[in-house]
């Protein structure tokens, strides 16, 4: 159990002292934040066709954004570590002292949160400051779906760096998948306005799902059940997956 | 006493190639035990499969009583290893690795006294990746001590480290070994061998072709001993009447004799009788190096 915490409190302090994998997760959310909310506001729009699902822009991104803190973790910042772990052999060396896979792994999940949650909180404090979004309608709901949406995206994570067999293909796909999840898994333009086929690659995404699941409880819609069906599925096949194909050199 | 190592009919092969072909040995409690050969002899295939980090295709292997196959997470706590490729996080530092790898055995000795015996006290603030090779090198040797393992496995251990680098870690293993712990050692330095192991096996061509220990193989494999000294006189045919002289050999001022028992002695006398007394008279005795040319036909170089 010491190891699974002390290996934690490293694996953080790696995480903080690398400055990609902080751009992605804690500094480009907050920059989004601060440009779509300057360009959107926060008054639900008036014309012939809604948009943000009828409610205010930032109303509408501060949930997303949670998602995709969540995913810049599964897709940009994971794979990369753990395909880098193995490839150099540090893998190797915590086998050989007889670290186990699960402190290996949970020290990962932990640090998923922590950033999640740190970055997240800036995101509130942010958008609070400056856009004056409404707050969680159904607190609680909204902390399940964090929960829920968080280890989601570091099985996700963990699946992409038990699969990909460099570091370079992980910053590669890593990239692309991040960057058409935000784009089109609603974290971008409004969901309304893509045109149809970007409508549906945006509805195979994890993210899609996560901020739907994420958003409906603090916008006061409720629970999401099909949005966390899913989210639990993926997350389950995505374990599943990593398990199946992890290797520790 | 059972050996706390015992290696039956080891055999690993990736694909076509034959790694490690059939080895056999035992290594008793708080020995330095030596695998030494050239690189590619299997040697840390071997080693590899002893620390459950490598399945063999066939063989039998006891490592303190435990099976590497069946009871790998509870031997890698009572090993410790130095891996001759693996490698840290590049941002973690000195003081956070040990202290991480101490935490997997509560009961292990302070890690502060090895960051000190390891020259790494200076370097306690330092990133892993800015490390010199030779520090990265004394840093794994002490994340292999970290968990006071019962047998330490330690692969081309002095690789780049410093003459007086190696000196120091040699006492140092020395040491651990005084205190009860046992040491396997792969190496393809002769000299390591020599002045560090109690007994080794010599492996070739994944194989073990001789073992003992190292002045054991040297008496067993080599006989002559090579005395030399150089000379203004260099026609000397009564030197190879000497007793015990097989051989003299003379090239330029420089004179070669080999012979065996006490030919210093006799040759020695023999010059001062004819008159000729060299300052640089010398004794070079066999080494392993010798030994692991009458085995093999080869150098380790080659």
């Amino acid at each position: 159990m010491s190891t699974l915490f002390k290996l934690t409190w490293v694996e953080i302090k790696l995480f903080v002292r690398e400055p990609i994998t902080v751009v992605f997760t804690l500094a480009l959310p907050i920059i989004f934040l601060v440009v779509m909310g300057g360009v959107f506001g926060n008054e639900p729009g008036t014309g012939d066709m809604i948009i943000y699902r009828g409610v205010g822009a930032m109303d509408y991104y501060m949930p997303s954004y949670y998602g995709l803190i969540m995913m810049a973790i599964g897709t940009v910042a994971l794979p990369v570590h753990l395909t880098g772990y193995r490839e150099r052999g540090v893998l190797r060396r915590f086998r050989a002292s007889s670290f186990s896979v699960w402190s290996v792994l949970g020290s990962q999940m932990m640090v998923s949160f922590v950033i999640a949650i740190i970055g997240s909180i800036l995101i509130t404090i942010v958008g609070i400051v400056t856009y004056h979004p409404h707050l969680p309608v159904y607190p609680w709901s909204l902390a399940a779906a964090f929960v829920i949406g968080t280890i989601c995206f570091t099985c996700f994570g963990f699946f992409l760096g038990a699969v990909l067999p460099s570091t370079r293909s992980a910053q590669g796909i890593g990239l692309i998948l991040f960057f058409v999840m935000m784009i089109v898994g609603g974290a971008g333009p409004p969901p309304e306005v893509l045109t149809g086929p970007m409508r549906v690659i945006g509805e195979i995404t994890p993210l899609h799902w996560v901020i739907f699941m994420l958003q409906d409880p603090w916008l006061g819609f409720g629970w999401h059940e099909v949005a966390s069906l899913i989210t639990v599925g993926i997350t389950i096949v995505s374990a599943g997956l990593a398990a199946r194909f992890f290797r520790w050199e | 006493m059972p050996p706390i190592i015992s290696v039956q009919n080891l055999r690993k092969t990736y694909g076509k190639t034959v790694a490690v072909a059939d080895i056999s040995f035992e290594v008793a409690e708080g020995e330095i035990f030596g695998l030494l050969g050239p690189n590619g002899a299997g040697k840390t295939t071997t080693i590899e499969c002893l620390q459950a980090l490598r399945q063999p295709d066939s063989g039998d292997i006891r490592v303190l009583g435990l099976d590497p196959l069946t009871d790998a997470q509870a031997l890698r706590h009572r090993i410790g290893s130095q891996l001759q490729e693996s490698a840290l996080p590049d941002r973690i530092k000195v003081w956070e690795a040990l202290d991480l790898f101490a935490s997997v055995s509560p009961g292990a000795a302070d890690w502060h006294i090895l960051l000190e015996q390891w020259g790494l006290a200076e370097k306690r603030k330092a990133s892993f990746s800015n490390l010199s090779g030779g520090q990265k090198q004394r840093l794994f040797i002490a994340l292999a001590l970290v968990n006071s393992p019962e047998v330490v496995f330690l692969d081309e251990m002095t690789t780049g480290l410093d003459p007086g680098g190696r000196r120091v870690a040699w006492d140092l293993i020395r040491a651990i070994r005084d205190k009860g712990t046992t040491v396997v050692l792969v190496t393809h330095f002769m000299d390591e061998a020599e002045n560090l192991c109690d007994r080794l096996a010599v492996v070739d061509l994944g194989k073990v072709v001789a073992s003992g220990s190292p002045q054991g193989l040297i008496a067993r494999y080599t006989s002559e001993g090579r005395v030399l000294f150089t000379s203004e006189k260099t026609d000397l045919p009564w030197l190879a009447t000497v007793p015990g002289v097989k051989k003299v050999a003379v090239k330029g001022q420089r004179v070669e004799v080999e012979g065996s028992g006490p030919v210093l002695a006799l040759t020695a006398a023999a010059l001062v009788e004819h008159g000729i007394v060299p300052a640089d008279l010398r004794i070079e005795q066999p080494s392993l190096e010798d030994v692991f040319l009458k085995l093999t036909g080869r150098t380790v170089g080659e």
